[in-house]
C-alpha cells in the first residue's frame, strides 16, 4: 500500500491545527507554514500524479479494511489531475493571500485556507459516497469561515446565503446517499457500480430517486441553473483569494457528476440510461446563456466575474452531460483552463476593488492601471474564449466533442454567441473601468499623483497572478500532451472496470 | 410502525422546507434543524426498521439483528449537522449585528444598514 496516497489528506489536516493553534500570535510563522504546506502540497500531488499517469489505479485502504467493507481512497488519472490543479492553484493564492496582506485581515485565514485544501484534495481522492460527503462537509465548513474571513454587513449576508443553500445541499446529500444505501446496501462507489449493474431493470424506482437527488447536489455545488443562485453574490462579496480558490469548488460539482455518472450510473447501465444527459444538457446550455447575460448586465466588477464563472460552468457542464469519452477529454481540457482563468480574473478584481472600488463606473485612474488592464484583458480573453489563449482551445474541443450530437447546432449556437455576449460584457466593463477616467457629463477630476504613488503595492501579488498567466500559456502551448492526457483520462473513466477490479480486488 | 416513521419524516421535511422559505434569519435556522432531524430519522431507516435488536452478530446463535451502518453514518450525520448549525446560528448573528437587520435577502436593505 502506498502511503503517499493519503498525504495530500493528512498534510493540511496536520498543518491547520498546527497553524491554528501554535503560530496563530505569529503572522511570519503562520506564512511559512502555509506556504511550505502549500509547496509540499504541489511536490506530492506532482508525484502522486506521475504514479498515476501510466494508468494505474491505485488504492488506498484506511486501517487497512479491505473494501466495500472500510473505507479507500483511490487514485486514477482523473484524480490526480484535479489534486494536482488544486495544490497549484492553492500555491498561487496563497502567495497572493500573503502579497497582499489578506491573510491578516481576519483571524485565522490560514488555517481555514489549509481546511479547505484537505476537504478538496480528499473529496477528489475518496472511493466512498459516505465519506465524500463527509469531505464536502470539511470543505463547505472551512470555505464558511472563508466567505466572512474580514468580516463587513454585504460580506455577512453573502455569507448567511451560502451557508444556509449550501446546507441544504447537505440535507438533500444525505437524503440521497440513504435512498441509494436502502436500495443497494453498500456506499464504497465501486461496490455501488457493481450493485446498481445487477439491479433488475423494473425495480429500480427508488434507486432513480436517489440519483436524481445526487445529480441535484453536485448541481448545486456546479452552479448550474437554477440552482446557481448562491454563485454571484458569495463570490463577489468573498474575499478575493477566497473566491479565486472558490474556482476550484464548482469544479469539485463537475468532478462528482462525472466520476458518479460514468463509474456508477453509466452510460451502459440500464436502471438509470439517459438520467443524467437529458436533465444535464438543457439545463447546461441555460446556464451559459443566463450567465454570459448576467455579465453583460452586472454593474459591479466581481459580479461581472461571478457570471463569468458560471458561463464556463455551463460550458464545462455541457461537455460533461454529452457522456462520451471525447466530450469528457474536452471537458477536463476546459476544467483546467477555466479554473486558471477565473481565479485569474478574481485576483484582477481584487487588484482593481482595493484601487477603486467595485462600481463599473469611470473613476479618476489608479496606481498600475497598464499592467492591471493587461491582465485583465488576458483573463477575459481567457474566459471568452478568444484565441490565442487556451479558453479558444478549450472551446473549440467542446464544440467538436458535440459534433455528432443530435442538438449540435443548438449548442454551437449556445456556445458561440454566449462567447460573444461574454466578450462584450467583459470588454464593457474593461473599457470603462480602465480607460474612462471621467463621464463627460461631469467636471475633469483632479489627478492624484501622491495618492497613486502610496497605493503602489508590494510586487509579491503580481507574481502570483503571472503565474496563473504563466499557467495559462502553457495551457496553450503544451494543448497536445495536454489533451492526450485528458483522452486517457477520459477513457479509464469510461472503463470503469479497472476501476472496479482494482477497488474490489479479489473480495468481490 | 413504518408508517409512524414515514409520516414523521414527511412532517419534519415539510416543515423544515417552510420555514426555510421564510425571510429572517431565525426561522431558517430551525428550518435547517428540522430538516436535519428528518434526514436523521431517514437515514436511520434505511437499515430497515426493526424492535429490540441489536447492531451485532452472534455468531454463536442465529438471532435477529439490525444494520449497524445506518447507525455509523446517523452518528456521523448528527455531529456534523450539530456543528452546522452552531456556525450558521455565528453567521447570522455576525450579519444581524453588522447590518442591523435578520433580513435573509440582499437588497436595498442591507445597503441602508451598511451606511448605518
Amino acid at each position: 500500500m502506498n502511503h503517499l496516497l493519503i498525504a495530500p489528506v493528512v498534510l493540511p489536516a496536520v498543518v491547520a491545527p498546527l497553524i491554528a493553534m501554535v503560530t496563530r500570535h505569529h503572522i511570519d510563522l503562520t506564512r511559512i507554514f502555509s506556504l511550505a504546506a502549500s509547496v509540499a502540497l504541489v511536490v506530492i500531488t506532482l508525484v502522486l500524479g506521475s504514479q498515476a499517469l501510466d494508468g494505474s489505479v491505485q488504492v488506498y485502504e484506511l486501517g487497512n479494511w479491505k473494501a466495500p467493507f472500510g473505507i479507500v481512497l483511490v487514485l486514477d488519472r482523473l484524480s490526480a489531475m484535479m489534486c494536482i490543479l488544486t495544490a497549484i492553484l492553492a500555491l498561487v493564492i496563497n502567495l497572493y493571500a500573503v502579497g497582499t496582506g489578506w491573510d491578516k485581515r481576519g483571524s485565522n485565514f490560514h488555517s481555514l485556507f489549509q481546511f479547505q485544501l484537505m476537504g478538496i484534495q480528499g473529496a477528489f481522492l475518496t472511493g466512498d459516497a459516505f465519506n465524500l460527503f463527509v469531505f464536502f462537509e470539511v470543505l463547505l465548513i472551512a470555505s464558511y469561515g472563508l466567505t466572512i474571513h474580514a468580516g463587513g454587513a454585504r460580506r455577512f449576508q453573502a455569507g448567511v446565503q451560502y451557508v444556509v443553500y449550501n446546507l441544504l445541499g447537505s440535507s438533500l446529500f444525505l437524503f440521497a446517499l440513504g435512498t441509494i444505501y436502502a436500495v443497494t446496501g453498500t456506499l464504497n462507489m465501486a461496490d455501488l457500480a457493481v450493485k446498481v449493474a445487477e439491479l433488475s431493470p423494473d425495480n429500480t424506482a427508488l434507486l432513480r430517486v436517489g440519483a436524481i437527488m445526487l445529480l441535484l447536489v453536485f448541481c448545486i455545488k456546479a452552479a448550474l441553473l437554477p440552482l446557481h443562485f448562491w454563485l454571484p453574490a458569495s463570490y463577489a462579496e468573498a474575499p478575493a483569494p477566497v473566491a479565486a480558490l472558490f474556482a476550484i469548488m464548482t469544479k469539485v460539482g463537475a468532478y462528482a457528476i462525472l466520476r458518479f455518472f460514468t463509474l456508477i450510473f453509466g452510460p451502459d447501465v440500464q436502471a438509470t440510461t439517459g438520467l443524467a444527459g437529458d436533465w444535464l444538457l438543457p439545463a447546461a446550455l441555460f446556464t451559459l446563456a443566463a450567465g454570459a447575460v448576467g455579465v453583460l448586465g452586472a454593474r459591479d466588477l466581481g459580479r461581472v466575474i461571478a457570471y463569468g464563472a458560471i458561463t464556463s460552468m455551463g460550458t464545462l457542464l455541457i461537455a460533461v452531460s454529452l457522456f462520451t469519452p471525447e466530450a469528457a477529454a474536452a471537458a477536463l481540457y476546459y476544467t483546467v483552463h477555466s479554473t486558471f482563468a477565473a481565479a485569474l480574473l478574481f485576483l484582477v478584481t481584487d487588484m482593481v476593488v482595493e484601487r477603486r472600488g467595485a462600481e463599473v463606473t469611470p473613476k479618476a485612474p489608479m496606481a498600475q492601471n497598464g499592467l492591471i488592464a493587461a491582465l485583465f484583458f488576458v483573463g477575459a480573453i481567457a474566459l471568452a474564449g478568444m484565441p490565442p489563449i487556451s479558453g479558444f482551445i478549450g472551446k473549440l474541443l467542446v464544440m467538436d466533442a458535440a459534433r455528432g450530437h443530435e442538438m449540435v447546432w443548438t449548442i454551437w449556437a449556445v456556445i458561440l454567441i454566449g462567447s460573444l455576449v461574454t466578450i462584450l460584457g467583459l470588454a464593457r466593463a474593461g473599457t470603462i473601468i480602465f480607460w474612462k477616467s471621467y463621464d463627460a457629463t461631469t467636471e475633469v477630476p483632479e489627478p492624484a499623483t501622491e495618492a497613486v504613488d502610496t497605493q503602489r503595492a508590494a510586487s509579491l501579488p503580481f507574481v502570483a497572478t503571472f503565474g496563473l498567466v504563466v499557467g495559462l500559456v502553457l495551457l496553450t502551448i503544451f494543448a497536445g500532451p495536454m489533451s492526450s492526457f485528458a483522452d486517457a483520462t477520459a477513457n479509464q473513466l469510461f472503463t470503469p472496470e479497472i476501476y472496479i477490479e482494482n477497488v474490489l480486488g479479489d473480495t468481490k | 410502525m413504518e408508517l409512524l416513521v414515514a409520516s414523521a419524516v414527511g412532517v419534519l421535511t415539510a416543515a423544515g422546507i417552510y420555514l426555510i422559505l421564510r425571510r429572517r434569519t431565525f426561522p431558517v435556522i430551525l428550518g435547517l434543524s428540522l430538516l436535519s432531524y428528518a434526514v436523521n430519522v431517514f437515514l436511520f431507516a434505511t437499515g430497515r426498521l426493526l424492535v429490540g435488536a441489536p447492531p451485532i452478530l452472534n455468531k454463536y446463535e442465529e438471532v435477529a439483528y439490525t444494520d449497524p451502518l445506518p447507525q455509523a453514518l446517523v452518528l456521523t450525520a448528527i455531529v456534523i449537522s450539530f456543528g452546522m448549525t452552531a456556525v450558521v446560528v455565528m453567521i447570522a448573528l455576525g450579519a444581524y449585528l453588522s447590518s442591523k437587520t435578520d433580513d435573509i435577502n440582499m437588497d436595498d436593505a442591507a445597503e441602508a444598514g451598511e451606511d448605518a
